[in-house]
């Protein structure tokens, strides 16, 4: 029924690939203006696709839909394969509408190499839609690996002063685990009966040995992708020295590939292995969420700080997918599309007030909602949400992975509450230095408030955190048959 | 006996065709240098191009006749005719760099075509040899060309060196292949591998004569891969010596180096490889820590390369570890990949030349961003390539070894070599962060010209095409393994 008069049209191949291709074209435009309207408007449309494809999904199904299948390279059983279920549709919207966001975020921001940067922005948007939409384990890893390229280069080019750092540990990190992770694939792809087909390889039955040494290759390329403690260290440095753009897009969208991974491979695929290594994942997860927040609460530097949040936030995740639990799960994937629109929010608007004050110094800060009260009353809202206050996105994941953990796992979920509460701590924290007391920034008064471009990022993030809040049912909805067909899959267990 | 079979003769010489052309252009090249004119260089490097171009056709129109000649001493396969284009390509690509930068370091000898094209015929001969005494005569033959031509900066010391340290541990090498060649020969009373592997079925595996044999020819062999132990030679001459030979010693005498390798171990004396794998796998894992964790201190960036180069080197030797079809395809691949990118990355180190004298520093990267974005962007896929990030050739190429190791198990193996290979990306991505980052240090206008254009196109397109677009170059390569694994 999905999209059955236009079942021809690769729709998600023109979705992938239309960044790519204006990103051939950048260099021939003349005029940073054009260059930047130019990349807006491809993002825009991809956008557009990508809502498509959310209203055209058919959520009464587990199958993969929009599937497009052509043979890459055929004497090694590698396709070129796409395909989109209930989680990585979510997940292509997000990063459709982060895509854009971003670009208006860097409006300004950017001032040196602009081209450069618009034609980074719209590569990574290319291999992230790719991620999202690989059915092929090669393709996968291709688009996955291919993204340390542009990220790379955001970080290191355009970043804070010790960005050549920030961005050789992001690199590294990623690199040795994603080069595991290709060890484990073609290990997979020999057991699996010489395939790189995703739904093909889940089909298998592998040994119980063999699963658990994928799991720990797939666990140190994701973990260090999520970032799990203790492989967390690249992503605060990674944070602060990227420019505002990157860090939305390590927050929004790269960050949530390593829980993705453990969606669609590690649970699915390595059940056994999954079921065995629960336990350290829910401590994992536990310590995580504990640890990072307690290491938020000490930074004065607030993108460190919202970095450190994100640590304990994915923790969360990690935490209910790892409970096997329907609740749990889609608390979990909830969680990971909220904590995009979120972070990505936050590290929007603190880069809207860095770009007027240049610091990302907490105490300096002060009184911002007498000076600039629009911005005050977002970024209060964005806070709350982080918090999971009631009535916003955060509540509807934090609370769907607690109750799935109690029962399961009570520590790992009294580690989640304790969490929360120590989150309450920090971002309150944010809130009452930053936006409440006495004006201490000097030259407060000549910071303008968010202008048009600037609202029109937020308002639609702002959109999103009620919207889940208050009215989740059409996001479950698209999640729940994807989920329960996961759950049945990590099921399967014993031999 | 002593009649001469004129049929027979004709048949070789005409299967030894394209090693007849390339000869006739060596000498021609080799008088015309003699004569004095203006545009010496570009004369001579056409008619080299040509030549080399002649004998491509004819070695595509042999491809397609399988046969032997000269009593079985030498033969046409598809196996050879893959090493041949490597080596046509990577020649090619060396004499389209040269001209402008023999001019730049003020060296006017023509010899240089001539030399080429006689390392070249070498290297041929070394891949389609199935014979001892053939396959040591292409191997000196090549090596001698190559001692000159990395001396040919007669007026730098560097070179120079580099030149004479080249000849003594070359000469030394050699010396070591012959010795392994004679203790075969004492063994099977014959030195055509056909014959060998016949004779060899029937001797005692143990026997340590036999060991020794095979622990000579592999330490020759070795050093001229450049691996570890046998790399000390490696960074001093691929710095001293001119860069456009740099390239060339990188890509072509390794290629067929390789060749030799897998023909003689891996295909028609395979009986042997219980005496020298596990050697083979320490050596390669040791190959590629020490080129790995070397390079990440260079200053040069010749050096540096020499050291990827000794890195790739034994990433390379885990194909003969695998063995088999997977393997040798494998190597194949990544050899012809390889050419593509290391070609690419000399060819920017020879327009950022700034005379030979001051040493190629990695400095000079700096800012090349600013100063010329296309360049930059090109450098960007080679370093990537090399460092086997994706979308590039240099990742599949790494990647289809990797399928072949664990193909047959070695999943260990696979591990350590792709961590190591995760310490290699740290250079290549010093030289990206100096491109992108940095500030030029002195402006200085890039020229760039048509040939080496060409060049770099060429290289580009082929380092991406291989990445992008596998399947043609796999089963191409597939197609072109010896025909006892067919």
């Amino acid at each position: 029924m999905t999209g059955s008069l236009l079942i021809d049209v690769p729709i998600l191949s023109i979705l992938i690939f239309l960044p790519a291709v204006a990103a051939l074209l950048v260099p021939l435009l003349s005029g940073d203006n054009l260059v930047r309207w130019f990349t807006f408007s491809v993002l825009v449309v991809d956008f557009m696709i990508a809502c498509w494809l959310l209203i055209t999904f058919d959520n009464t199904t587990a199958q993969m839909q929009f599937v497009e299948s052509t043979p890459w390279v055929a004497s090694l059983g590698i396709s070129y394969k796409l395909g989109v279920d209930g989680v990585s549709v979510l997940f292509v919207f997000l990063t459709a509408l982060l895509g854009w966001i971003c670009v208006l975020a860097s409006w300004t921001a950017i001032k040196k190499r602009l081209k450069e940067f618009m034609i980074c922005l719209l590569a990574i948007q290319c291999l992230m839609l790719g991620v999202f939409c690989a059915l092929d384990l090669f393709l996968f890893y291709v688009f996955w690996e291919a993204m340390l390229i542009p990220m790379y280069l955001i970080i290191g080019i355009w970043g804070g002063d010790n960005r050549i750092y920030a961005a050789f540990k992001f690199f590294l990190y990623t690199l040795t685990g994603s080069l595991l992770f290709l060890i484990g694939i073609l290990v997979l792809y020999f057991a699996g009966g010489r395939t790189f087909d995703i739904l093909a390889l889940m089909a298998v039955q592998y040994d119980y040995d063999l699963q658990l040494w994928v799991f720990i290759a797939f666990l140190i390329a994701f973990a260090v992708k999520v970032p799990m403690v203790p492989m967390h260290t690249w992503l605060p440095d990674a944070h602060v020295q990227a420019p505002t753009a990157g860090s939305i897009i390590l927050a929004g969208v790269l960050l949530k590939m390593g829980a993705y991974g453990f969606i669609r491979f590690s649970l699915p695929m390595l059940p056994d292995a999954s079921h065995y290594f629960a336990p350290l994942m829910q401590g994992l997860s536990g310590v995580a969420i504990v640890y990072g927040g307690f290491l938020a609460l000490a930074q004065q530097d607030i993108k460190k700080l919202i970095a450190y949040s994100s640590i304990s936030h994915m923790g969360l995740i990690t935490l209910g997918l790892f409970t096997f639990t329907e609740n749990g799960t889609t608390g979990a994937v909830i969680q990971m599309f909220n904590h995009g629109i979120t972070t990505g929010a936050l590290f929007l608007l603190i880069g809207v007030v860095y770009e007027r004050t240049h610091s990302r110094d907490i105490p300096a800060y002060g009184g911002l909602l007498k000076v600039i009260p629009i911005y005050g009353i977002f970024f209060a809202i964005f806070l709350l949400s982080s918090m999971a206050v009631p009535g916003t996105n955060g509540f509807v994941g934090e609370i769907l992975v607690l109750s799935g953990t109690f029962g399961v796992n009570n520590w790992a979920a009294s580690a989640g509450v304790l969490g929360a509460l120590i989150g309450a701590a920090y971002l309150l924290g944010i809130y009452r230095q930053m936006l409440l007391g006495p004006i201490r920034i000097p030259g407060a008064a000549k910071i303008s408030d968010l202008n048009k471009r600037e609202l029109s990022c937020a308002l639609p993030l702002l959109l999103f955190v009620f919207w889940l809040g208050l009215y989740p049912k059409p996001f479950l909805s698209i999640l729940k048959p994807t989920l329960a067909h996961l759950l049945e899959q990590t099921m399967r267990v014993g031999l | 006996m002593s009649e001469i079979d004129l049929a027979a003769i004709t048949q070789s010489v005409v299967a030894t065709g394209p090693e007849i052309i390339i000869i006739c252009g060596a000498c021609v090249a080799l008088m015309l240098s003699l004569v004095p004119h203006p545009r010496q260089h570009q004369i001579l490097a056409s008619i080299s191009i040509f030549m080399i171009g002649l004998a491509a056709s004819m070695s595509y129109f042999l491809s397609d006749y399988p046969q032997t000649a000269y009593a079985g001493m030498f033969v046409i396969d598809n196996f050879s005719s893959f090493f041949k284009i490597i080596l046509y390509l990577g020649t090619t690509l060396t004499v389209l760099m040269s001209g402008k930068y023999l001019v730049k370091e003020g060296v006017i000898q023509g010899e240089y075509y001539s030399l080429l094209l006689f390392a070249l015929l070498g290297t041929m001969i070394i891949v389609s040899a199935t014979d001892l005494l053939m396959i040591y005569i292409g191997l000196e033959l090549q090596a001698l060309s190559i001692y000159v031509l990395t001396g040919f900066l007669k007026s730098n010391a560097r070179s120079n060196e580099a030149a004479l340290k080249y000849i003594i541990l070359g000469a030394f090498s050699s010396a070591i292949i012959l010795y392994g060649m004679s203790l075969f020969y004492g063994l099977t009373g014959t030195t055509n591998l056909n014959q060998m592997a016949a004779a060899l079925s029937t001797q005692d595996q143990s026997d340590p004569m036999l060991i020794l044999a095979t622990g000579f020819m592999l330490v020759g062999l070795l050093f001229k891969v450049g691996a570890v132990p046998f790399h000390m030679w490696v960074p001093d001459i691929y710095e001293g010596a001119p860069s456009p030979i740099t390239a060339y010693m990188s890509v072509a005498p390794k290629a067929a180096a390789f060749a030799v390798i897998i023909r003689i171990f891996v295909v028609d004396l395979a009986i042997l490889q219980p005496i020298w794998i596990f050697s083979i796998a320490a050596i390669s894992l040791l190959t590629m820590a020490l080129g790995s964790f070397a390079a990440l201190v260079q200053n040069n960036i010749k050096r540096m390369l020499a050291y990827s180069s000794i890195a790739h080197a034994g990433f390379l030797m885990l194909g003969l570890v695998a063995g088999g079809t997977g393997g040798i395809t494998s190597i194949m691949l990544y050899l012809l990949v390889y050419t593509f990118m290391t070609i690419g990355i000399f060819a920017v180190i020879i327009v950022l030349n700034k005379g030979a004298s001051r040493g190629e520093s990695i400095e000079d990267f700096c800012g090349l961003a600013q100063n010329n974005p296309a360049l930059a962007f090109m450098s960007l896929i080679f370093l990537f390539s090399l460092a086997g990030i994706p979308p590039t050739g240099g990742f599949f190429a790494k990647f289809y070894v990797l399928t072949a190791l664990v193909d047959k198990g070695y999943v260990e193996l696979a591990v350590v070599a792709v961590l190591l290979s995760a310490v290699a990306a740290w250079f290549y991505l010093r030289i990206i962060m100096l491109m992108y980052v940095k500030q030029p240090t002195e402006h200085t206008a890039i020229d760039l010209n048509p040939s080496i254009r060409t060049v770099l196109l060429i290289a580009t397109i082929g380092t991406l095409l291989a990445g992008l677009l596998p399947a043609w170059l796999l089963d191409f390569t597939a197609n072109s393994i010896p025909s006892v694994f067919g």
